[in-house]
């Protein structure tokens, strides 16, 4: 009895320590975006404002957040239909080597993101093409197209298929059987992995660094506001980024997850 | 809205496995055909050859007198209806009836009142708005059915519609499904296992087994006059005795079986020659007319070894008294007192005795040792 | 014939579908990679690249100091953030998944994971705001009267692992959790039924089944983790270079794409290293 209550009360204080050393950082963080002072660390002097307004007009961070956003939203975008069309023929047709075809489309997965920026940083060099938001988007939709691939595939089951029968028996197209009939029935599977590849590009840093020149993206702006040391306008947007993926993540546990839930 | 179906010398190979081996059919429209066969005999396949999603390794199918050739699905005057429902689960029932029509660009307002008059048909008109998720298994059946039939389809084909319902729904959907086939007059091919839900829906049962057609005929010729040991013995339960053909008169053929020589009625006995292996196939339910008028034949006596309480019948295993080793299932009258070691007489009437060419493939213990 | 047409224009339509997925990937990650391992060939002549076709950067890697330094702090760096990191987060998962009630466990989940969602370069910044000098540790501590000078705490390689750790505690919580859940309870009852006491059982039954999921998850900090170059960055300073900070200053300072290159691919050598032999380890295990 004594032995047992004692490995609860245990298990309950590790549970708060941990909890405690995985929300430290961040609350220091939000805590001190807050201050009234030039440096966000103790003491606490008192709250305001102003380095929120401050994120708020400056132009370079928000050009950036802007960039990050289109980035983000259009590489996902294109990850999504590449990821979606190719799970469609993979799950759907019988197609010569399609083990090894499987592989290759998840083969990014497996690579180190600085890797695979060097390897595009090498290439365009190479053969000429100059660095912008362009680039760093053709690097996301490398990194995201295997995420949006497994998740949409892994979600392709058989009984669906017989579903795209169903539709083709009474008359649909191709085109028409994939946009009435398979993409609603996947949906929850593309939003997943729609968001998903937003929230991973959203914060992506290394490939964003190497492959961008004038527009750059919020994770690299950030970054360059770094070297100025501590300063309590980076924990405010530092705290409006995570905002905004928390928001993400509720939108995606809300609509997407309690939906496939309740199926 | 209805059309016959033509199938000539249809084969269909998969790698070095024949699934279907010369199949030749003859449907009439607005025949109600029901593809009968244990699992893997090639009726799915033959199905799909019907339905467009595959095409036949070498003969021809023709719709209303034309070849479909390979003609893709969308374009036969065929629809399916899937063993899974395959229902589009995203969608309201009225746009899954509708949804066919829809590809026909038929437009809105006709499509939905077209799919209401569907669904209505089917016991479901109130439920137009629900999605397939928030119904029973039966009624997405019906809505299956409305959505296979909203295309109006020359040939509707069933693959195993009733297969995950359970028994008392099953029953059920037969005579609803039957009822609209007679309604809609559209020629419908159906797959099943089941000979109990054959018998109740065909007008014709076509008899599979490993790629080939065993038999064909009404239900009760299936039944009581099979053409095959396998046909005999899918059908239901039945005895094989199994004997060497002695000689035929005018009126009367000779069987020499372990259990004497029996006597039957002649009838077509074609193809028999003296000597031949032959079977005789006794249905349980044949043994109970020892009390009745007509003509009558007898195995001898038998000893009952045990029996059990049916409901409708007693269903005892006898031994014969001529032949021990071999055990003989009865069906004995409701009001019979079944007591192991009791012994009955094995009477019944001739006609109602089937011969059949060869011995059950594969030979029972008593019969091996004959 | 007939059927042959069938299936043809089916697999014709097929390949429509898959084959912008396969050129893309082609196009950007198996090109560029053989670009990358070509490159790692050539010598730096100035600031121009000459193909040269030899080993020279790979015999330089084995006998720079300051190069091969950084491929053994990336590797120990590596190995201490996953032992740790399995270490703290297989007890957090256990606890959700055992002690939490139900209703609460998916919250609970959530909660443990959610900093992961901060930006991967403000989570490392928020860290430093802790660690500095002047943070939020020394700070304390100073004021309690433990300390009188301030503990040198960032720009550390404990920095970086404190770093890392807190990343990959959450990520594990989440794999470890979902393969305890996953396991059926019964094999529990089961080896309790037959006289096992809870000690036993976590052992002999729990641990052994999940392993492989444990095993899968380290794999991913490993890779992860020896990949990283803001997290040292950030927080490791410059005493002691990890790997891929050392292939960024071959890019940045000195402009050298070849050594860069061959860093690179010497990076992924070592995860292809740790790839095979987990493989191997969970092929074993299923045997």
């Amino acid at each position: 009895m004594i032995s047992s209550r004692f490995a609860k009360l245990l298990s309950w204080s590790y549970l708060i320590a941990l909890y405690g050393f995985i929300f430290l950082p961040v609350a220091v963080l939000v805590l001190f975006s807050f201050q009234d002072g030039r440096l966000p660390v103790p003491p606490f002097n008192g709250a305001t404002l102003k380095w929120y307004g401050e994120v708020f007009a400056d132009s370079r961070l928000m050009s950036a957040l802007g960039n990050s956003l289109i980035v983000a939203i259009g590489s996902a975008t294109v990850a999504c239909v590449l990821g979606f069309c190719a799970a469609y023929a993979l799950a759907r047709f019988v197609l010569p080597a399609s083990r090894l075809q499987r592989g290759l489309l998840i083969s990014p997965m497996t690579v180190s993101y600085l890797i695979i920026a060097l390897g595009l940083l090498t290439t365009f060099n190479w053969i000429g093409v100059s660095l912008s938001l362009w680039t760093v988007g053709i690097g996301h939709v490398v990194i995201n197209l295997p995420l949006c691939f497994a998740i949409i595939y892994a979600s392709m089951g058989d009984h669906q298929k017989n579903i795209e029968r169903a539709a083709r028996d009474l008359g649909a197209a191709e085109w028409q059987v994939m946009t009435q009939v398979s993409a609603p029935m996947l949906m929850p599977s593309i939003l997943a992995a729609f968001f998903l590849s937003v929230t991973f590009s959203w914060d992506e840093f290394i490939i964003a660094f190497l492959l961008s020149r004038f527009d750059v993206t919020l994770p690299v702006e950030i970054w360059s506001m770094l070297r100025s040391g501590l300063n309590p306008k980076t924990n405010a947007v530092g705290s409006v980024v995570f905002l905004v993926s928390v928001a993400l993540l509720l939108i995606l546990e809300l609509i997407v997850f309690r939906r496939t839930a309740k199926k | 809205m209805t059309a016959p179906v033509s199938i000539r010398n249809v084969s269909k190979i998969f790698g070095d496995f024949t699934a279907l081996d010369d199949i030749n059919l003859e449907i009439a429209a607005g025949e109600f055909i029901v593809l009968l066969g244990p699992s893997g005999c090639g009726k799915t396949t033959l199905l799909s050859l019907l339905g467009g999603f595959l095409s036949p390794t070498s003969g021809a199918i023709e719709i209303n007198g034309t070849d479909m050739g390979d003609v893709a699905p969308a374009k036969r005057p065929t629809t399916t209806m899937f063993q899974d429902y395959a229902l589009f689960p995203h969608m309201t029932l009225r746009d899954n009836v509708a949804f066919g029509l829809k590809m026909r660009k038929v437009g809105k307002s006709e499509r939905h009142a077209k799919a209401e008059e569907l669904l209505d048909m089917v016991g479901l008109k109130t439920s137009a708005n629900k999605k397939p998720h928030e119904l029973s298994g039966g009624q997405r059946q019906r809505v299956a059915l409305a959505r296979a039939l909203a295309v109006e389809p020359d040939v509707l084909l069933l693959d195993e519609p009733l297969g995950a319902l359970d028994l008392k729904l099953r029953r059920q959907m037969q005579d609803e499904l039957k009822a609209i086939q007679k309604r809609v007059g559209t020629t419908f091919v159906h797959v099943t296992h089941d000979q109990e839900e054959a018998m109740a829906i065909a007008d014709r049962i076509v008899v599979m087994n490993a790629g080939r057609i065993e038999d064909v005929g009404s239900p009760e010729t299936i039944y009581m006059h099979p053409k095959t040991i396998f046909t005999a013995s899918f059908m239901g339960e039945v005895n094989f005795i199994p004997g060497t053909f002695e000689s035929a008169t005018e009126r009367t053929i000779s069987v020499k079986t372990p259990l004497g020589s029996v006597e039957l009625p002649e009838f077509e006995c074609s193809g028999f020659a003296p000597g031949a292996s032959v079977t005789l196939a006794i249905r349980p339910e044949h043994f109970r007319a020892s009390t009745g008028t007509g003509p009558r034949i007898t195995l001898g006596k038998a000893k009952v070894e045990d029996g059990s309480f049916f409901g409708t019948h007693h269903r005892a295993h006898l031994s014969p008294l001529d032949y021990p080793n071999m055990t003989i299932t009865a069906h004995m009258p409701q009001s019979a007192i079944i007591e192991p070691g009791a012994w009955v007489e094995l009477t019944l009437d001739p006609t109602t005795v089937v011969l059949l060419h060869g011995h059950p493939p594969r030979p029972t213990q008593e019969s091996a040792t004959l | 014939m007939a059927t042959a047409s069938l299936e043809q224009r089916e697999n014709r339509r097929a390949w429509g579908f898959v084959t912008p997925a396969l050129l893309w990937t082609v196009a950007f990650f198996v090109i560029p990679f053989i670009v990358m391992a070509a490159i790692s060939l050539a010598t730096r002549k100035g600031r121009e690249i000459v193909m040269a076709w030899n080993f020279d950067n790979y015999i330089e890697f084995f006998e720079k100091a300051h190069l091969l330094k950084g491929l053994f702090v990336s590797l120990e760096i590596t190995f201490t953030v996953t032992i740790i990191s399995v270490i703290l987060a297989y007890p957090l998962a256990w606890i959700i998944a055992e002690r939490v009630p139900q209703k609460w466990q998916r919250m609970a989940l959530i909660m443990a994971i959610l900093p992961f969602w901060t930006s991967y370069v403000v989570r490392s910044y928020s860290w430093l705001l802790v660690l500095a000098q002047n943070g939020v540790i020394n700070n304390t501590l100073t004021y309690l009267g433990v300390i009188s000078e301030p503990l040198e705490l960032a720009s550390t390689r404990t920095a970086a692992v404190i770093g890392f750790v807190h990343f990959f505690v959450m990520l594990l919580t989440l794999t470890i959790y979902a393969n305890l859940v996953q396991m059926p309870p019964n094999y529990r009852r089961a080896a309790a039924d037959l006289g096992a006491n809870g000690f036993q059982v976590f052992w002999h039954v729990v641990l052994p089944l999940t392993l492989p999921g444990i095993m899968v998850g380290a794999f991913l900090t490993f890779v992860l983790c020896i990949g990283d170059y803001i997290t040292p960055q950030i927080l490791g300073g410059n005493n002691e270079l990890a790997l891929p900070q050392v292939i960024m200053l071959q890019l940045g300072r000195r402009a050298d794409f070849p050594m860069a290159a061959t860093l690179s691919i010497i990076l992924m050598g070592v995860v292809t290293l740790a790839y095979i032999a987990c493989a191997r380890w969970l092929k074993m295990e299923r045997t």
